[in-house]
């Protein structure tokens, strides 16, 4: 399927770096006229921030995009739609108040003339563009009405009624029912045939496989492989997805159970849409031992994560901690039983900002060990502080100075501080080291395996498959709200993972 | 610290426009201003009774906003409290030294219950704070407009108030020849405890959390529902005082009008003095200064007298407007 003519659109030594992360590296891709181009793999491989370079909402620290042959300055979605780039997010833009009509036509320009817009006119267009492509929706209808599938045809027509060449889609199945994705798919093809292209950015790789002429995989910010999608196999995609398989040469030593730490059974949870972001979910952790929970953000880590933490509700199933029920329970007493909890979303949920690093890190315990009767003993307060931030290394000028001025892994080491402090059991912890430097996460691994030598255990959520069988005894993958497999670190083929990471069940060979 | 201050030299100058448009030389007029405000003793004291009732409200007005607990319904806790000291005050056979006291408890728990109501709404149904707070004035006010009008119309004059308090209710004056009464030490009081509440106790801890992240909060275990209803009954209270001090201290009775609107005013006494209690003893001896001072001002140039209100409202605005931009920074890109 080689094509001689000149690629629609061109991204050549795309490279960026946040600070002192290095999102992309001399990533370079091109898309043809009529296909569908898939840009394959796992969180933080660069995938979005690569879309939306081209998108126009950050720009290339260096390299080059070219759109039919000619270079383009993308400063801003403007000019991306300008140059025939749209792009349908994961989150939708829409106004919910608002009726299908108003929301295409927001910011265009296409059917006004001096100020007035023609109403009925955008709405013939709009038609048209259904009957052309297609899709069924009602212009009249209101936003709030519709469906998320037909919501999203509503972000697709925002392009087409843009005249996009190149449309981008960022994880468009996320949030569709399987019907709703066996229409999507029809309608990305019946686009390419009237000459459109599309992105088309999965972690998954079913809907790539199905859906695609070619795919791109990337890796850690680099473009692993380039393959034609009738050319390769499910199994050559996941292992270009994961990496090389490590040779473990060491046996796997056989665990001693001494007991449970953590029973989780038949658990089920609603995401803040209202469906169900767990079902029926099984999980243990045993004593003295680190369990990972492997698998791509968004298939039910956080609200399992929120859930276990007091802080979602849990619709039915139950949560043992040392033969103690604690479904439903409130933070404060979580915090009462010693389960350590490290959440997600660190400056959200994790610390408060506008207070200063003693405050912080007497959060839980403010009431408990730090005060007499009804006031707060500062003195003791900024002793702990002291002594935390010495046991930790934690980098500050001092007790006083505000936590919203620590850099990202010293706030991790300030939240583990704090949690430590409380002589944990049992620690969960989401995404503990995501998007910190060497050496905070080597403490912080360090920190987790002093943990299980002392008998307590650890549950940790990473998108982070190398971080998991590095340091866990176990591991689970999750995908969509269920386990797809649980099994001992040490003799897990990566590949496997990588497959049920991905949403596969099909069995692998040899 | 800073802000307030450019804030206060920004309303100035502005100010000084509708000056020169009334047809005064703004110099002059400020000089009067000043002079009416503190170039006298009795100037100085007449200052201070202004200041007693907007120093509670902003104390109240304070405190529910660091907790993010939008109280705009000062105005109607403090009639809340009006009325029960009214009616608390006229109960006989009561000494002066708990007969007052009684009556500051009665008005400080009316105000705080009066706040605990829209409070519990918001906590349990997510109803939004500033709307029921602002609400509930209207239904308080007009409630004892009607009770004014109707069972406590004076017999005699036909003038709508309450029978007037005994005279172990009533705050003492502590000054011969002035109305300056002991409600002035209760707002400074408070207005410490307040600061103490907020920087020492466990209360203070989990409110500015609360305030500042609640989200984190809630996670850190506080019992954030709760903290927002104490918190909640705390301001309302306070608010209460302020009633309590016009009834008890400054009118004799409860009348409508009894407050010049300081439930509202408070809420640019708090601005200004941006939530530091402490400050609210400042920022409520500006406004009322400015009320004082602009009677002298108008009777000697021609400026309005309600010029004090233009200038509260200004303040606001500027103080606002100087808070947007130290937490923004306009920063120009080459293209």
């Amino acid at each position: 399927m080689e094509d001689r003519k000149k690629p629609l659109l061109e991204m050549k030594d795309i490279s960026k770096t946040f600070l002192d992360v290095v999102a992309l590296k001399n990533v370079s891709l091109r898309v043809n006229e009529k296909e569908i181009l898939g840009i394959l793999g796992e969180n933080g491989a660069g995938k979005s921030t690569l879309m939306n370079i081209l998108y126009g909402y950050y720009r290339a620290d260096s390299g080059q995009i070219l759109i039919n042959g000619k270079p383009a300055a993308l400063n801003a979605p403007f000019d991306a739609i300008g140059n025939g780039i749209g792009m349908v997010h994961q989150h939708f833009n829409l106004v919910e108040h608002h009726t299908v009509l108003e929301n295409i036509i927001l910011g265009s320009r296409r059917d006004s003339r001096h100020g007035r817009i023609n109403f009925r006119k955008a709405e013939q267009t709009i038609r048209d563009l259904c009957i052309e492509y297609n899709l069924e929706i009602n212009p009249r209808a209101y936003v709030w009405q519709l469906s998320v599938g037909e919501k999203q045809r509503i972000e697709i027509l925002k392009a087409l009624y843009r005249k996009v060449q190149v449309l981008i889609l960022d994880e468009p199945t996320a949030v569709l029912t399987p019907q709703e994705v066996d229409g999507l798919f029809l309608t990305l093809k019946n686009m390419v045939e009237t000459g459109l292209s599309v992105i088309f950015i999965s972690h998954k790789l079913n809907e790539v496989m199905a859906v695609t002429n070619r795919v791109v995989i990337l890796r850690q910010g680099e473009v692993i492989a380039e393959k034609n999608t009738q050319d390769t196999t499910l199994q050559e995609l996941a292992q270009a997805m994961i990496g090389d398989e490590k040779v473990y040469s060491l046996e796997c030593p056989p665990f001693n159970y001494t007991g449970m730490s953590l029973q989780i059974r038949k658990l089920t949870i609603k995401n803040d849409m209202g469906l169900l972001a767990v079902t029926d979910l099984d999980l243990e952790v045993p004593h003295g031992s680190i369990v990972g929970i492997a698998g791509v953000s968004g298939n039910g880590q956080r609200e399992l994560a929120e859930a276990i933490s007091g802080m979602r509700y849990i619709q039915s199933g139950t949560v043992v901690l040392d033969n103690r029920d604690i479904t439903n329970k409130t933070p404060a007493d979580l915090v009462k039983l010693r389960l350590a909890r490290i959440p997600e979303d660190r400056m959200g949920f994790g610390l408060i900002s506008d207070f200063n690093i003693a405050e912080n890190l007497v959060l839980e315990t403010a009431q408990l060990r730090f005060s007499k009767s009804i006031f707060l003993r500062w003195g003791s307060i900024y002793a702990n502080a002291s002594k935390l931030i010495k046991d930790f290394s934690i980098k500050t000028n001092r007790p006083q100075s505000l936590a919203k001025y620590l850099s990202g892994g010293n706030i991790q080491k300030m939240l583990l501080a704090r949690e430590m402090s409380l002589d944990p059991n049992m620690i969960v912890a989401s995404q503990p080291t995501r998007g910190l430097d060497i050496n905070s996460t080597n403490y912080i691994h360090f920190l987790f395996t002093e943990l299980k030598k002392r008998g307590a255990s650890v549950l940790m959520i990473s998108e982070d498959l190398d971080e998991i069988l590095l340091i866990c005894d176990f591991l689970y993958v999750m995908y969509q709200g269920k386990m797809m497999g649980h099994f001992r670190a040490c003799d897990v083929s990566k590949m496997e993972v990588g497959l049920l990471m991905a949403g596969s069940t099909t069995p692998t060979a040899g | 610290m800073l802000l307030p201050v450019i804030a206060l030299i920004a309303a100035f100058v502005i100010g000084s426009i509708l000056i020169s448009v009334s047809g005064a030389n703004a110099w002059d007029a400020y000089l009067l201003l000043i002079e009416g405000a503190v170039g006298s003793p009795f100037a100085l004291f007449e200052t201070f009774i202004k200041m007693t009732p907007l120093c509670l409200t902003g104390l109240a007005v304070a405190i529910a906003f660091k907790a993010n607990f939008w109280n705009i319904g000062a105005e109607g806790q403090l009639y809340f409290a009006a009325l029960v000291a009214a009616l608390l005050g006229i109960v006989p056979g009561l000494p002066a030294f708990i007969h007052i006291p009684i009556i500051i408890i009665g008005g400080f728990i009316a105000g705080g219950l009066w706040a605990m109501l829209p409070a519990f709404l918001k906590v349990r149904f997510r109803v939004d704070d500033v709307v029921t707070t602002l609400m509930l004035n209207y239904v308080m006010i007009f409630a004892i407009q009607g009770i004014l009008d109707g069972y406590w119309r004076d017999k005699a004059s036909g003038w709508p108030h309450s029978p007037e308090v005994l005279l172990t209710a009533r705050y003492p004056q502590l000054l011969p020849e002035s109305r300056f009464h002991l409600g002035f030490f209760v707002a400074i009081i408070c207005a410490v405890l307040v600061y103490l509440l907020l920087r020492y106790t466990t209360l203070g801890y989990r409110l500015r959390a609360t305030g500042l992240n609640p989200k984190a909060a809630a996670f850190g275990g506080i019992n954030v529902k709760k903290t927002i209803l104490i918190v909640a009954f705390i301001s309302g209270g306070l608010a209460g005082l302020a009633g309590v001090g016009e009834v008890i201290g400054m009118q004799y009775y409860l009348v409508d009008g009894i407050s010049r609107s300081y439930g509202y005013a408070g809420i640019a006494v708090a601005l200004l003095a941006n939530l530091n209690p402490l400050g609210v003893i400042f920022s409520s001896f500006f406004f009322a200064a400015i009320f004082t001072g602009s009677q002298m001002m108008s009777r000697y140039t021609g400026v309005p007298v309600y010029f004090s209100d233009f200038m509260q409202g200004l303040t606001l605005i500027v103080m606002l407007i100087a808070l947007l931009f130290s937490k923004y920074s306009v920063r120009i890109r080459r293209s």
